[in-house]
């Protein structure tokens, strides 16, 4: 005898409606793959090409507390808005997300590059410039390899000075899907 | 110094351990109220996670959760009308006073008995509780015991 879907899903929804976990996550479709989307109290923490949940979830626990639980109500807006992204419906999210535990650089990166335009480019050095680190651009690629939310906060429109795109954490292949699909590249 | 077990993400543990400790609550329970209780039992121990300090009787300790969960939908409907007799003696339930007299126990031991005694669960449910076998349970429960005696303290 198992516990039966109905029942697991009673106890995941109220689990995270009570507050009671460090973090929610759930698996969503995406034309790139599937998706590991997690959030915590604050907001969205975590978007992953690829998952491989165990490992994901141990960075997770480590990062936010062990609480973590798959759970998808608390990622319903996220998994909405990014479908409407990938339906070219929607060009800019309007998400909490969680950077609390990144460094002030970081964070102060992670800002600008949320305002970089759907559809636009911009370059590390750029990006250095307008954190107040104009001689970081290096720094500033590592900030993009391990952005915690790809997508949402769009590494994939940052590219090397002389345009090449460089590289990204999640495989080459899907940075330029996601620019072709924004229009950002030739087809 | 000890090696602990890490806390793992509770995701693993639910996933882990959900069947055997529904199939245990149907057995106490019956199949309707095992469902309440299964919700309960794992909303619990969502909330004393963040207390654990290692992981290495995690399977103990849900089954004594379980095990609460179970006394308490049990009681419920009596809850009215309580028995005379608690009025006059400790009115904590046998659960409750057993854990408190337990607490220097070693941790086999001390799970062993609350389950058996204060639980009243069968050895072959300790003994998948504590991961080992009907057998084990029965050991550590009776040395437990012993060990509670020398200390004058009276299990009935």
């Amino acid at each position: 005898m198992t516990v039966s879907p109905e029942l697991d899903a009673r106890f995941r929804e109220a689990a995270a409606a009570e507050g009671l976990l460090d973090v929610a996550y759930e698996i969503a479709d995406s034309p790139i793959g599937p998706l590991l989307l997690a959030a915590s109290g604050r907001g969205l923490c975590r978007i992953s090409f690829d998952p491989e949940p165990e490992r994901e979830l141990e960075r997770l626990s480590r990062a936010f507390g062990a609480r973590v639980l798959r759970s998808s109500r608390p990622l319903d807006p996220a998994r909405r808005q990014l479908d409407e992204y990938f339906e070219g419906g929607r060009q800019e999210f309007e998400l909490d997300v969680d950077v609390e535990r990144l460094t002030p650089f970081n964070r102060r990166v992670l800002e600008q590059l949320a305002r970089v335009p759907y559809g636009a480019l911009t370059t590390y050095g750029t990006l250095a410039r307008e954190a107040g680190r104009p001689r970081a651009a290096r720094a500033v690629g590592t900030v993009m390899n391990r952005n915690p939310i790809p997508i949402v906060l769009p590494c994939h429109r940052v590219v090397g000075s002389t345009g090449s795109l460089v590289g990204y954490a999640g495989g080459l292949k899907r940075k330029e899907q996601l620019l072709r699909f924004e229009g950002a590249l030739a087809v | 110094m000890m090696s602990t077990v890490a806390i793992p993400p509770f995701e693993s543990v639910y996933l882990e351990h959900r069947d055997e400790l529904f199939r245990f609550l149907v057995r106490r329970l019956g199949r309707e109220r095992a469902e309440d209780a299964f919700q309960e039992t794992f909303l619990r121990a969502l909330r004393g996670y963040p207390r654990l300090k290692h992981a290495e009787h995690l399977r103990a300790w849900l089954y004594t959760i379980a095990a609460r969960v179970a006394v308490d939908l049990h009681r419920r409907p009596a809850q009215a009308a309580p028995p005379a007799e608690e009025a006059v003696h400790d009115s904590r339930p046998r659960y409750a006073q057993l854990e408190h007299l337990a607490e220097e126990l070693p941790a086999t031991e001390r799970a062993a008995v609350v389950l058996r005694y204060g639980y009243d669960l069968s050895y072959a449910d300790i003994g998948a509780a504590l991961g080992s076998n009907e057998h084990a349970a029965r050991q550590a429960a009776s040395s437990g015991v012993r060990r509670l005696r020398k200390r004058r303290i009276e299990i009935t």
